[in-house]
Protein backbone atom coordinates (compact mmCIF):
# COMPACT_ATOMS: atom_id res chain seq x y z
CA UNK A 1 0.00 0.00 0.00
CA UNK A 2 1.97 3.35 -0.74
CA UNK A 3 1.60 5.54 1.91
CA UNK A 4 0.28 8.90 0.84
CA UNK A 5 -0.09 10.53 4.51
CA UNK A 6 2.81 12.76 4.30
CA UNK A 7 0.98 14.78 1.41
CA UNK A 8 -2.02 15.95 3.67
CA UNK A 9 0.53 18.36 4.50
CA UNK A 10 0.27 20.23 0.91
CA UNK A 11 -4.21 20.67 1.98
CA UNK A 12 -3.87 23.61 4.34
CA UNK A 13 -7.63 23.00 4.47
CA UNK A 14 -7.80 19.58 5.85
CA UNK A 15 -5.67 20.92 9.24
CA UNK A 16 -8.97 21.86 10.97
CA UNK A 17 -11.48 20.73 13.31
CA UNK A 18 -15.10 20.13 12.29
CA UNK A 19 -17.76 20.22 15.28
CA UNK A 20 -15.19 19.71 17.40
CA UNK A 21 -13.47 17.50 15.99
CA UNK A 22 -10.43 16.66 13.12
CA UNK A 23 -12.01 17.31 9.33
CA UNK A 24 -12.72 13.51 7.78
CA UNK A 25 -13.60 15.10 4.43
CA UNK A 26 -14.95 12.07 2.57
CA UNK A 27 -16.84 13.65 -0.59
CA UNK A 28 -13.83 14.06 -3.13
CA UNK A 29 -16.55 12.91 -5.79
CA UNK A 30 -18.38 16.04 -5.72
CA UNK A 31 -14.99 18.16 -5.00
CA UNK A 32 -11.63 17.53 -4.58
CA UNK A 33 -9.54 19.42 -1.85
CA UNK A 34 -6.71 21.73 -3.22
CA UNK A 35 -3.11 21.93 -2.71
CA UNK A 36 -0.94 24.51 -1.64
CA UNK A 37 0.69 23.95 -4.94
CA UNK A 38 -2.57 25.12 -6.94
CA UNK A 39 -3.24 27.60 -4.52
CA UNK A 40 0.13 29.48 -5.18
CA UNK A 41 0.03 29.14 -8.77
CA UNK A 42 -3.44 30.80 -8.30
CA UNK A 43 -1.87 33.70 -6.54
CA UNK A 44 1.34 33.86 -8.72
CA UNK A 45 -0.20 34.41 -11.66
CA UNK A 46 -2.40 36.55 -10.63
CA UNK A 47 0.71 38.81 -8.41
CA UNK A 48 2.96 38.83 -11.47
CA UNK A 49 1.28 37.44 -14.69
CA UNK A 50 -2.49 38.23 -14.96
CA UNK A 51 -3.06 39.85 -18.53
CA UNK A 52 -5.57 38.92 -21.58
CA UNK A 53 -4.54 35.91 -23.44
CA UNK A 54 -3.82 35.64 -27.29
CA UNK A 55 -3.99 39.72 -27.94
CA UNK A 56 -1.54 41.90 -26.08
CA UNK A 57 1.94 42.01 -27.84
CA UNK A 58 3.01 43.42 -24.22
CA UNK A 59 5.05 41.05 -21.68
CA UNK A 60 2.39 40.35 -19.25
CA UNK A 61 -0.01 39.43 -22.05
CA UNK A 62 3.05 37.39 -23.93
CA UNK A 63 3.50 35.54 -20.51
CA UNK A 64 -0.29 34.53 -19.52
CA UNK A 65 -0.61 33.23 -23.34
CA UNK A 66 2.73 30.71 -22.98
CA UNK A 67 1.30 29.34 -20.11
CA UNK A 68 -2.20 29.04 -20.71
CA UNK A 69 -1.32 27.37 -24.12
CA UNK A 70 1.47 25.29 -22.28
CA UNK A 71 -1.35 23.67 -20.15
CA UNK A 72 -3.39 22.81 -23.30
CA UNK A 73 -0.26 20.60 -24.01
CA UNK A 74 0.16 19.21 -20.82
CA UNK A 75 -3.28 18.08 -21.03
CA UNK A 76 -3.11 16.84 -24.25
CA UNK A 77 -0.47 14.71 -23.19
CA UNK A 78 -2.29 14.03 -20.08
CA UNK A 79 -5.22 12.80 -21.74
CA UNK A 80 -2.74 10.42 -24.43
CA UNK A 81 -4.22 13.13 -27.14
CA UNK A 82 -2.95 13.34 -30.18
CA UNK A 83 -2.62 17.01 -30.86
CA UNK A 84 -3.21 19.82 -28.27
CA UNK A 85 -5.62 21.33 -30.85
CA UNK A 86 -8.05 18.66 -29.73
CA UNK A 87 -8.21 20.49 -26.24
CA UNK A 88 -11.01 22.95 -25.84
CA UNK A 89 -11.59 24.57 -22.20
CA UNK A 90 -14.39 24.69 -20.70
CA UNK A 91 -16.50 25.57 -17.66
CA UNK A 92 -16.17 21.63 -16.63
CA UNK A 93 -17.61 18.04 -17.48
CA UNK A 94 -21.49 19.79 -17.96
CA UNK A 95 -20.77 22.36 -20.18
CA UNK A 96 -18.60 19.60 -22.24
CA UNK A 97 -21.70 17.75 -22.77
CA UNK A 98 -23.68 20.92 -23.27
CA UNK A 99 -21.43 21.54 -25.98
CA UNK A 100 -21.49 18.49 -27.74
CA UNK A 101 -25.36 18.01 -27.33
CA UNK A 102 -26.09 21.33 -28.89
CA UNK A 103 -23.13 21.97 -31.60
CA UNK A 104 -23.19 18.33 -32.88
CA UNK A 105 -26.49 17.46 -32.26
CA UNK A 106 -28.00 20.68 -34.11
CA UNK A 107 -25.95 19.58 -37.02
CA UNK A 108 -26.06 15.89 -37.50
CA UNK A 109 -29.15 14.73 -35.50
CA UNK A 110 -32.32 14.54 -37.25
CA UNK A 111 -35.67 13.31 -36.78
CA UNK A 112 -35.95 9.49 -35.94
CA UNK A 113 -32.28 9.36 -34.51
CA UNK A 114 -31.68 7.77 -31.35
CA UNK A 115 -28.90 8.85 -29.03
CA UNK A 116 -28.18 6.08 -26.59
CA UNK A 117 -26.99 6.57 -23.04
CA UNK A 118 -27.61 4.73 -19.75
CA UNK A 119 -29.42 4.31 -16.65
CA UNK A 120 -26.62 5.44 -14.46
CA UNK A 121 -25.85 8.81 -15.71
CA UNK A 122 -25.60 11.91 -13.72
CA UNK A 123 -28.10 14.67 -14.58
CA UNK A 124 -25.35 16.16 -16.66
CA UNK A 125 -25.33 13.48 -19.35
CA UNK A 126 -28.89 13.33 -19.43
CA UNK A 127 -30.70 15.96 -19.51
CA UNK A 128 -28.55 17.69 -22.80
CA UNK A 129 -29.40 14.82 -24.98
CA UNK A 130 -33.16 14.92 -23.70
CA UNK A 131 -33.17 18.57 -24.72
CA UNK A 132 -31.19 17.96 -27.84
CA UNK A 133 -33.89 15.18 -29.28
CA UNK A 134 -36.51 16.85 -28.41
CA UNK A 135 -35.31 19.89 -30.28
CA UNK A 136 -35.46 17.78 -33.34
CA UNK A 137 -37.55 15.05 -32.84
CA UNK A 138 -34.76 12.48 -32.14
CA UNK A 139 -35.22 9.50 -29.32
CA UNK A 140 -33.18 9.29 -26.13
CA UNK A 141 -32.99 5.48 -24.77
CA UNK A 142 -31.32 3.95 -21.96
CA UNK A 143 -28.81 1.00 -21.29
CA UNK A 144 -30.33 -0.62 -18.74
CA UNK A 145 -28.00 -1.36 -15.36
CA UNK A 146 -27.70 -4.52 -13.73
CA UNK A 147 -28.83 -5.23 -10.24
CA UNK A 148 -24.37 -5.82 -9.17
CA UNK A 149 -24.43 -2.17 -10.66
CA UNK A 150 -23.06 -2.77 -14.11
CA UNK A 151 -24.05 -2.06 -17.65
CA UNK A 152 -26.22 -4.67 -19.73
CA UNK A 153 -23.95 -4.90 -22.36
CA UNK A 154 -25.72 -7.39 -24.36
CA UNK A 155 -28.49 -4.83 -24.22
CA UNK A 156 -26.38 -2.49 -25.36
CA UNK A 157 -24.96 -4.07 -28.21
CA UNK A 158 -28.52 -4.95 -29.27
CA UNK A 159 -29.65 -1.50 -29.29
CA UNK A 160 -26.56 -0.51 -31.00
CA UNK A 161 -27.40 -2.97 -33.66
CA UNK A 162 -30.93 -2.07 -33.89
CA UNK A 163 -29.31 1.01 -36.56
CA UNK A 164 -30.43 4.33 -35.59
CA UNK A 165 -28.47 4.90 -32.76
CA UNK A 166 -26.14 8.29 -33.97
CA UNK A 167 -24.59 8.91 -30.70
CA UNK A 168 -23.61 6.89 -27.76
CA UNK A 169 -22.87 8.94 -24.19
CA UNK A 170 -21.65 6.68 -21.22
CA UNK A 171 -20.05 7.92 -18.34
CA UNK A 172 -16.37 6.11 -17.72
CA UNK A 173 -17.12 5.91 -13.72
CA UNK A 174 -20.39 5.95 -11.91
CA UNK A 175 -20.37 8.62 -9.07
CA UNK A 176 -23.32 7.07 -7.46
CA UNK A 177 -22.30 3.21 -7.72
CA UNK A 178 -18.50 2.97 -8.39
CA UNK A 179 -18.86 0.75 -11.48
CA UNK A 180 -15.78 1.37 -13.72
CA UNK A 181 -17.51 0.98 -17.42
CA UNK A 182 -15.44 -0.84 -19.88
CA UNK A 183 -15.78 1.82 -22.17
CA UNK A 184 -12.78 1.14 -24.33
CA UNK A 185 -15.38 -2.10 -25.49
CA UNK A 186 -17.74 0.03 -25.46
CA UNK A 187 -16.50 2.31 -28.02
CA UNK A 188 -15.11 -0.24 -30.46
CA UNK A 189 -18.93 -1.51 -30.82
CA UNK A 190 -20.09 1.73 -31.69
CA UNK A 191 -17.01 2.34 -33.91
CA UNK A 192 -17.54 -0.69 -35.73
CA UNK A 193 -21.65 0.68 -36.32
CA UNK A 194 -20.51 4.60 -37.02
CA UNK A 195 -21.81 6.14 -33.75
CA UNK A 196 -20.04 8.99 -32.48
CA UNK A 197 -19.19 8.32 -28.76
CA UNK A 198 -18.88 10.88 -25.85
CA UNK A 199 -17.27 9.80 -22.20
CA UNK A 200 -18.01 11.46 -19.00
CA UNK A 201 -14.53 11.08 -17.35
CA UNK A 202 -15.65 12.97 -14.34
CA UNK A 203 -15.10 10.46 -11.90
CA UNK A 204 -12.03 9.30 -13.76
CA UNK A 205 -9.31 11.94 -14.87
CA UNK A 206 -6.58 12.17 -11.84
CA UNK A 207 -8.08 9.27 -9.75
CA UNK A 208 -7.12 6.25 -12.82
CA UNK A 209 -4.79 6.56 -16.17
CA UNK A 210 -6.92 7.41 -18.55
CA UNK A 211 -6.00 7.25 -22.33
CA UNK A 212 -8.47 8.53 -24.87
CA UNK A 213 -6.80 7.29 -28.10
CA UNK A 214 -6.56 3.64 -25.85
CA UNK A 215 -10.16 4.11 -24.95
CA UNK A 216 -11.10 5.61 -28.43
CA UNK A 217 -13.54 7.88 -27.73
CA UNK A 218 -14.51 10.89 -29.79
CA UNK A 219 -15.20 13.00 -27.20
CA UNK A 220 -14.25 12.65 -23.46
CA UNK A 221 -14.89 15.33 -20.84
CA UNK A 222 -13.96 15.95 -17.23
CA UNK A 223 -13.56 19.07 -14.52
CA UNK A 224 -10.80 20.09 -13.27
CA UNK A 225 -12.18 20.59 -9.35
CA UNK A 226 -12.19 16.63 -9.02
CA UNK A 227 -8.57 16.51 -9.76
CA UNK A 228 -7.15 19.23 -7.32
CA UNK A 229 -7.57 22.28 -10.01
CA UNK A 230 -9.75 24.91 -9.11
CA UNK A 231 -13.58 25.00 -9.87
CA UNK A 232 -15.31 26.41 -13.09
CA UNK A 233 -12.29 24.76 -15.35
CA UNK A 234 -12.81 21.94 -17.34
CA UNK A 235 -11.78 20.15 -20.74
CA UNK A 236 -13.86 18.50 -23.74
CA UNK A 237 -11.40 16.67 -25.87
CA UNK A 238 -12.45 15.79 -29.17
CA UNK A 239 -11.07 14.05 -31.87
CA UNK A 240 -9.45 16.02 -34.44
CA UNK A 241 -11.24 15.32 -37.42
CA UNK A 242 -14.53 15.15 -35.81
CA UNK A 243 -13.71 18.86 -34.21
CA UNK A 244 -13.61 19.91 -37.75
CA UNK A 245 -16.76 18.90 -38.71
CA UNK A 246 -18.36 20.81 -36.29
CA UNK A 247 -19.65 24.30 -36.54
CA UNK A 248 -19.10 27.37 -33.74
CA UNK A 249 -20.71 26.69 -30.70
CA UNK A 250 -21.07 30.09 -29.35
CA UNK A 251 -19.65 33.42 -31.30
CA UNK A 252 -17.50 36.31 -29.76
CA UNK A 253 -13.74 37.68 -29.49
CA UNK A 254 -10.90 34.49 -29.77
CA UNK A 255 -12.95 32.43 -31.81
CA UNK A 256 -13.43 34.43 -35.25
CA UNK A 257 -10.97 34.59 -38.45
CA UNK A 258 -12.53 37.72 -39.69
CA UNK A 259 -16.00 39.57 -39.16
CA UNK A 260 -17.31 42.14 -41.48
CA UNK A 261 -20.92 43.53 -41.18
CA UNK A 262 -22.02 41.16 -43.94
CA UNK A 263 -20.92 37.96 -41.68
CA UNK A 264 -18.08 36.30 -40.40
CA UNK A 265 -15.52 33.14 -40.50
CA UNK A 266 -13.79 31.14 -37.70
CA UNK A 267 -11.21 29.87 -36.72
CA UNK A 268 -10.46 26.03 -36.37
CA UNK A 269 -10.58 24.18 -33.54
CA UNK A 270 -10.08 24.42 -30.42
CA UNK A 271 -10.35 28.71 -30.65
CA UNK A 272 -13.54 28.17 -32.49
CA UNK A 273 -15.09 26.69 -29.16
CA UNK A 274 -13.72 29.20 -27.10
CA UNK A 275 -15.22 32.48 -27.07
CA UNK A 276 -14.85 35.48 -24.82
CA UNK A 277 -11.71 35.54 -22.34
CA UNK A 278 -11.40 32.43 -21.05
CA UNK A 279 -10.34 31.16 -17.30
CA UNK A 280 -6.58 31.91 -17.51
CA UNK A 281 -6.28 31.74 -14.02
CA UNK A 282 -8.45 28.49 -13.72
CA UNK A 283 -6.13 26.71 -16.63
CA UNK A 284 -3.26 27.86 -14.94
CA UNK A 285 -4.45 26.19 -11.53
CA UNK A 286 -5.01 22.87 -13.98
CA UNK A 287 -1.85 22.75 -15.10
CA UNK A 288 -0.62 22.71 -11.55
CA UNK A 289 -2.88 20.50 -10.13
CA UNK A 290 -1.53 18.01 -13.02
CA UNK A 291 1.49 18.72 -12.26
CA UNK A 292 1.25 17.78 -8.94
CA UNK A 293 -0.44 14.72 -9.90
CA UNK A 294 1.97 13.54 -12.14
CA UNK A 295 4.66 14.05 -9.57
CA UNK A 296 3.07 11.65 -6.88
CA UNK A 297 2.22 9.28 -10.07
CA UNK A 298 -1.43 8.22 -11.32
CA UNK A 299 -0.39 4.94 -10.60
CA UNK A 300 0.18 5.51 -7.25
CA UNK A 301 -3.33 7.55 -6.85
CA UNK A 302 -4.71 4.83 -8.69
CA UNK A 303 -3.01 1.73 -6.10
CA UNK A 304 -3.99 4.11 -3.47
CA UNK A 305 -7.19 4.45 -3.69
CA UNK A 306 -7.95 0.85 -4.70
CA UNK A 307 -6.79 -0.43 -1.77
CA UNK A 308 -8.87 2.23 0.57
CA UNK A 309 -12.10 1.40 -1.32
CA UNK A 310 -11.26 -2.27 -1.13
CA UNK A 311 -10.38 -1.77 3.47
CA UNK A 312 -13.76 0.31 3.30
CA UNK A 313 -15.69 -2.55 1.44
CA UNK A 314 -14.99 -5.01 3.80
CA UNK A 315 -15.59 -2.85 7.17
CA UNK A 316 -18.83 -1.48 5.72
CA UNK A 317 -20.29 -4.95 5.69
CA UNK A 318 -19.36 -5.32 9.42
CA UNK A 319 -22.24 -2.37 10.10
CA UNK A 320 -25.49 -3.55 10.67
CA UNK A 321 -28.40 -2.82 7.85
CA UNK A 322 -25.80 -1.45 5.93
CA UNK A 323 -25.87 -2.04 1.95
CA UNK A 324 -23.87 -0.62 -0.48
CA UNK A 325 -24.42 0.16 -4.21
CA UNK A 326 -23.23 -1.16 -7.19
CA UNK A 327 -20.28 -3.68 -7.48
CA UNK A 328 -19.72 -6.18 -4.44
CA UNK A 329 -16.05 -6.89 -4.02
CA UNK A 330 -13.81 -8.65 -5.35
CA UNK A 331 -14.84 -6.50 -8.58
CA UNK A 332 -12.79 -3.45 -9.54
CA UNK A 333 -14.71 -0.07 -7.96
CA UNK A 334 -13.72 3.10 -7.98
CA UNK A 335 -12.62 4.96 -4.74
CA UNK A 336 -16.63 5.76 -3.48
CA UNK A 337 -19.20 3.99 -1.61
CA UNK A 338 -22.67 4.98 -1.90
CA UNK A 339 -24.51 2.95 0.66
CA UNK A 340 -27.68 2.60 2.65
CA UNK A 341 -28.80 1.83 6.04
CA UNK A 342 -32.40 0.18 7.05
CA UNK A 343 -34.00 2.58 9.33
CA UNK A 344 -31.61 5.58 8.99
CA UNK A 345 -32.69 8.44 6.45
CA UNK A 346 -29.43 9.32 4.42
CA UNK A 347 -30.05 13.01 5.27
CA UNK A 348 -29.91 11.94 8.81
CA UNK A 349 -27.01 9.89 8.76
CA UNK A 350 -25.22 12.64 6.73
CA UNK A 351 -25.99 15.14 9.60
CA UNK A 352 -24.94 13.12 12.50
CA UNK A 353 -21.77 12.59 11.05
CA UNK A 354 -21.40 16.05 10.56
CA UNK A 355 -21.42 16.51 13.73
CA UNK A 356 -18.73 14.21 14.14
CA UNK A 357 -16.62 16.36 11.83
CA UNK A 358 -17.15 13.95 8.49
CA UNK A 359 -17.68 15.13 5.33
CA UNK A 360 -20.16 12.84 3.56
CA UNK A 361 -22.62 13.20 1.00
CA UNK A 362 -26.77 12.50 1.22
CA UNK A 363 -29.17 12.30 -1.19
CA UNK A 364 -29.51 10.95 -5.07
CA UNK A 365 -26.04 12.44 -6.04
CA UNK A 366 -27.92 14.05 -9.39
CA UNK A 367 -29.07 10.33 -10.39
CA UNK A 368 -32.50 10.13 -10.19
CA UNK A 369 -33.22 7.32 -12.54
CA UNK A 370 -30.85 5.03 -10.97
CA UNK A 371 -32.09 5.63 -7.32
CA UNK A 372 -35.43 4.77 -8.85
CA UNK A 373 -33.71 1.65 -10.28
CA UNK A 374 -32.63 0.68 -6.80
CA UNK A 375 -35.72 1.55 -5.35
CA UNK A 376 -34.12 3.76 -2.72
CA UNK A 377 -34.42 7.37 -2.08
CA UNK A 378 -31.20 8.40 -1.74
CA UNK A 379 -28.08 6.92 -0.50
CA UNK A 380 -25.19 8.56 1.94
CA UNK A 381 -21.91 8.40 0.11
CA UNK A 382 -18.37 8.07 1.30
CA UNK A 383 -15.83 9.59 -1.49
CA UNK A 384 -12.25 8.99 -1.11
CA UNK A 385 -8.95 10.94 -2.67
CA UNK A 386 -5.03 9.96 -2.16
CA UNK A 387 -5.15 12.34 0.87
CA UNK A 388 -7.52 10.06 2.54
CA UNK A 389 -6.10 7.52 5.19
CA UNK A 390 -6.80 4.36 6.37
CA UNK A 391 -7.39 5.73 10.34
CA UNK A 392 -10.16 8.26 8.29
CA UNK A 393 -11.80 4.85 7.16
CA UNK A 394 -12.11 3.63 10.37
CA UNK A 395 -13.27 6.48 12.09
CA UNK A 396 -16.29 6.65 9.13
CA UNK A 397 -17.06 3.30 10.52
CA UNK A 398 -16.85 3.55 14.21
CA UNK A 399 -19.12 6.74 13.50
CA UNK A 400 -21.37 4.76 11.69
CA UNK A 401 -21.85 1.81 14.29
CA UNK A 402 -22.71 4.82 16.50
CA UNK A 403 -25.44 6.49 14.06
CA UNK A 404 -27.14 2.93 13.92
CA UNK A 405 -27.58 3.16 17.35
CA UNK A 406 -28.41 6.68 17.69
CA UNK A 407 -31.49 6.51 14.92
CA UNK A 408 -33.02 2.36 15.29
CA UNK B 1 -18.51 8.95 22.39
CA UNK B 2 -21.62 10.51 23.30
CA UNK B 3 -23.67 12.70 20.64
CA UNK B 4 -23.36 16.14 21.01
CA UNK B 5 -26.03 18.59 22.65
CA UNK B 6 -26.61 20.36 19.03
CA UNK B 7 -27.72 16.84 17.76
CA UNK B 8 -29.55 16.02 20.75
CA UNK B 9 -31.60 19.45 20.28
CA UNK B 10 -32.08 18.84 16.74
CA UNK B 11 -33.12 14.96 17.47
CA UNK B 12 -35.20 15.01 20.59
CA UNK B 13 -36.27 11.70 22.03
CA UNK B 14 -39.97 12.40 20.48
CA UNK B 15 -38.62 12.91 17.34
CA UNK B 16 -37.29 9.84 16.92
CA UNK B 17 -39.89 8.03 18.54
CA UNK B 18 -42.47 9.69 15.73
CA UNK B 19 -39.77 9.30 12.95
CA UNK B 20 -40.05 5.43 13.69
CA UNK B 21 -43.70 5.31 14.64
CA UNK B 22 -45.31 8.18 13.06
CA UNK B 23 -49.12 8.50 13.65
CA UNK B 24 -51.95 9.33 11.59
CA UNK B 25 -50.11 7.20 9.10
CA UNK B 26 -52.62 6.53 5.79
CA UNK B 27 -54.88 7.90 3.25
CA UNK B 28 -58.20 9.54 3.09
CA UNK B 29 -60.93 9.39 0.71
CA UNK B 30 -64.53 10.96 -0.52
CA UNK B 31 -65.87 14.08 -0.55
CA UNK B 32 -64.79 17.48 1.23
CA UNK B 33 -60.80 15.42 1.45
CA UNK B 34 -58.45 17.61 0.93
CA UNK B 35 -54.89 16.81 -0.75
CA UNK B 36 -51.93 18.56 0.13
CA UNK B 37 -48.30 17.76 -1.17
CA UNK B 38 -45.13 18.64 -0.16
CA UNK B 39 -41.96 17.78 -2.41
CA UNK B 40 -38.37 18.93 -1.46
CA UNK B 41 -36.67 18.42 -4.73
CA UNK B 42 -33.05 19.22 -3.32
CA UNK B 43 -33.43 16.18 -1.34
CA UNK B 44 -36.26 13.81 -2.91
CA UNK B 45 -38.12 13.76 0.52
CA UNK B 46 -42.14 13.70 -0.01
CA UNK B 47 -45.11 14.19 2.24
CA UNK B 48 -49.16 13.72 1.29
CA UNK B 49 -51.13 15.24 3.51
CA UNK B 50 -55.04 14.35 3.69
CA UNK B 51 -57.97 16.92 5.38
CA UNK B 52 -61.07 16.15 6.02
CA UNK B 53 -62.32 18.80 6.48
CA UNK B 54 -66.32 18.45 9.13
CA UNK B 55 -69.21 20.16 9.19
CA UNK B 56 -68.61 23.38 11.39
CA UNK B 57 -65.04 23.60 9.16
CA UNK B 58 -63.06 21.97 11.60
CA UNK B 59 -60.14 19.14 10.86
CA UNK B 60 -62.22 16.29 11.06
CA UNK B 61 -59.48 13.65 10.26
CA UNK B 62 -56.10 13.62 9.18
CA UNK B 63 -53.81 11.63 7.96
CA UNK B 64 -50.13 11.35 6.05
CA UNK B 65 -47.78 9.61 3.75
CA UNK B 66 -44.11 10.16 2.98
CA UNK B 67 -40.96 9.23 3.03
CA UNK B 68 -38.00 10.99 3.72
CA UNK B 69 -35.34 11.57 6.78
CA UNK B 70 -36.83 11.69 10.44
CA UNK B 71 -37.30 15.02 10.81
CA UNK B 72 -40.00 15.62 7.74
CA UNK B 73 -41.56 12.41 8.60
CA UNK B 74 -41.24 13.21 12.68
CA UNK B 75 -42.69 16.76 11.67
CA UNK B 76 -45.55 15.51 9.37
CA UNK B 77 -46.87 13.38 12.33
CA UNK B 78 -46.62 15.15 15.31
CA UNK B 79 -48.23 18.09 13.12
CA UNK B 80 -50.98 15.89 12.42
CA UNK B 81 -51.73 15.18 16.03
CA UNK B 82 -51.62 19.17 16.60
CA UNK B 83 -54.38 19.90 13.68
CA UNK B 84 -56.67 17.20 14.56
CA UNK B 85 -59.98 18.28 15.78
CA UNK B 86 -58.94 22.15 15.82
CA UNK B 87 -60.73 24.95 13.40
CA UNK B 88 -59.16 25.50 10.29
CA UNK B 89 -58.42 29.44 11.70
CA UNK B 90 -56.83 27.75 14.51
CA UNK B 91 -54.81 25.56 12.09
CA UNK B 92 -53.77 28.63 10.12
CA UNK B 93 -52.16 30.70 13.51
CA UNK B 94 -50.70 27.31 14.65
CA UNK B 95 -49.05 26.67 11.19
CA UNK B 96 -48.02 30.59 11.09
CA UNK B 97 -46.59 30.88 14.58
CA UNK B 98 -44.43 26.75 13.59
CA UNK B 99 -42.84 28.37 10.86
CA UNK B 100 -42.21 31.68 12.66
CA UNK B 101 -40.24 29.91 15.84
CA UNK B 102 -38.59 27.22 13.51
CA UNK B 103 -37.56 30.01 11.10
CA UNK B 104 -36.69 32.52 13.94
CA UNK B 105 -38.91 35.11 11.66
CA UNK B 106 -41.44 37.14 12.65
CA UNK B 107 -43.96 36.98 15.91
CA UNK B 108 -44.74 33.09 17.50
CA UNK B 109 -48.45 34.21 19.34
CA UNK B 110 -48.58 31.56 21.34
CA UNK B 111 -45.61 29.51 21.53
CA UNK B 112 -47.19 27.28 24.62
CA UNK B 113 -49.94 26.19 22.14
CA UNK B 114 -47.61 24.85 19.81
CA UNK B 115 -47.36 21.95 22.19
CA UNK B 116 -45.00 19.09 21.14
CA UNK B 117 -44.41 20.99 17.65
CA UNK B 118 -41.42 22.80 20.21
CA UNK B 119 -39.09 19.87 19.54
CA UNK B 120 -38.42 21.44 16.27
CA UNK B 121 -37.45 24.23 17.39
CA UNK B 122 -33.81 22.23 17.13
CA UNK B 123 -33.36 23.05 13.92
CA UNK B 124 -32.02 26.58 14.14
CA UNK B 125 -29.37 25.53 14.41
CA UNK B 126 -29.36 23.25 10.96
CA UNK B 127 -30.60 26.34 8.79
CA UNK B 128 -30.21 23.35 5.94
CA UNK B 129 -32.94 21.07 7.68
CA UNK B 130 -35.77 23.68 8.16
CA UNK B 131 -37.43 22.33 4.43
CA UNK B 132 -37.24 19.27 6.02
CA UNK B 133 -38.90 20.19 9.21
CA UNK B 134 -41.74 22.26 7.71
CA UNK B 135 -42.50 20.22 4.36
CA UNK B 136 -45.89 18.93 5.54
CA UNK B 137 -46.55 22.16 7.73
CA UNK B 138 -45.81 24.17 4.42
CA UNK B 139 -48.09 22.43 2.33
CA UNK B 140 -51.01 22.38 4.47
CA UNK B 141 -50.54 26.39 5.34
CA UNK B 142 -50.49 26.58 0.89
CA UNK B 143 -53.45 24.82 0.92
CA UNK B 144 -55.53 26.27 3.77
CA UNK B 145 -54.19 29.94 2.59
CA UNK B 146 -56.80 29.05 -1.01
CA UNK B 147 -59.68 29.23 2.06
CA UNK B 148 -59.88 25.25 1.19
CA UNK B 149 -63.70 24.86 2.84
CA UNK B 150 -65.01 27.18 0.24
CA UNK B 151 -62.25 25.27 -2.66
CA UNK B 152 -64.01 21.96 -1.58
CA UNK B 153 -67.95 23.22 -1.40
CA UNK B 154 -67.31 24.24 -4.94
CA UNK B 155 -65.35 20.85 -6.34
CA UNK B 156 -68.34 19.48 -5.27
CA UNK B 157 -71.73 21.00 -5.40
CA UNK B 158 -74.83 19.70 -4.02
CA UNK B 159 -72.40 17.18 -1.67
CA UNK B 160 -74.10 16.96 2.09
CA UNK B 161 -70.79 16.00 3.11
CA UNK B 162 -68.52 18.76 1.61
CA UNK B 163 -69.76 20.96 4.59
Amino acid sequence: MPDLSHLRADFPILHQQVSGHPLVYLDSAASSQKPRQVIDALVRYYERDNANVHRGLHELSNRATAQFEAVRTQVARFLGAESPDEIIFTRGTTEGVNLIAQVWANHFLRAGDVILTTGMEHHSNLVPWQIAASRCGAVVKYVPVLDDGTLDLDAMQALMAEGDVKLLSCVHVSNSLGTINPVADICAWARARGIVTLVDGAQSVGHMPVDVRAIGADFYVFSGHKLCAPTGIGVLYGRRQLLATLPPWHGGGEMIDSVTLEGSTFKDAPARFEAGTPDIAGVIGLGAAMDYLETIGIDIIHQHGRELIHATMEKLSEVRGLRVLGPPLPAERATLAAFTIDGTHPHDLVEYANTKGIALRGGHHCTQPLMRRFQVPGTSRASFYFYNTHQEVDRLVEVLHQAVKFFS
Amino acid sequence: MAPSDDLLALYQQVILDHSRHPRNQGKLEGTGCLHARGHNPACGDEVDVWIQVGPQGQVEDIKFEGQGCAISQASASLMTLKLQGTSLDTARALLADFHALLSGQGQVQHEDALGELRALEGVQKFPQRLRCATLASKAVEQLLAASPAQHAIQEHPGSPSAL
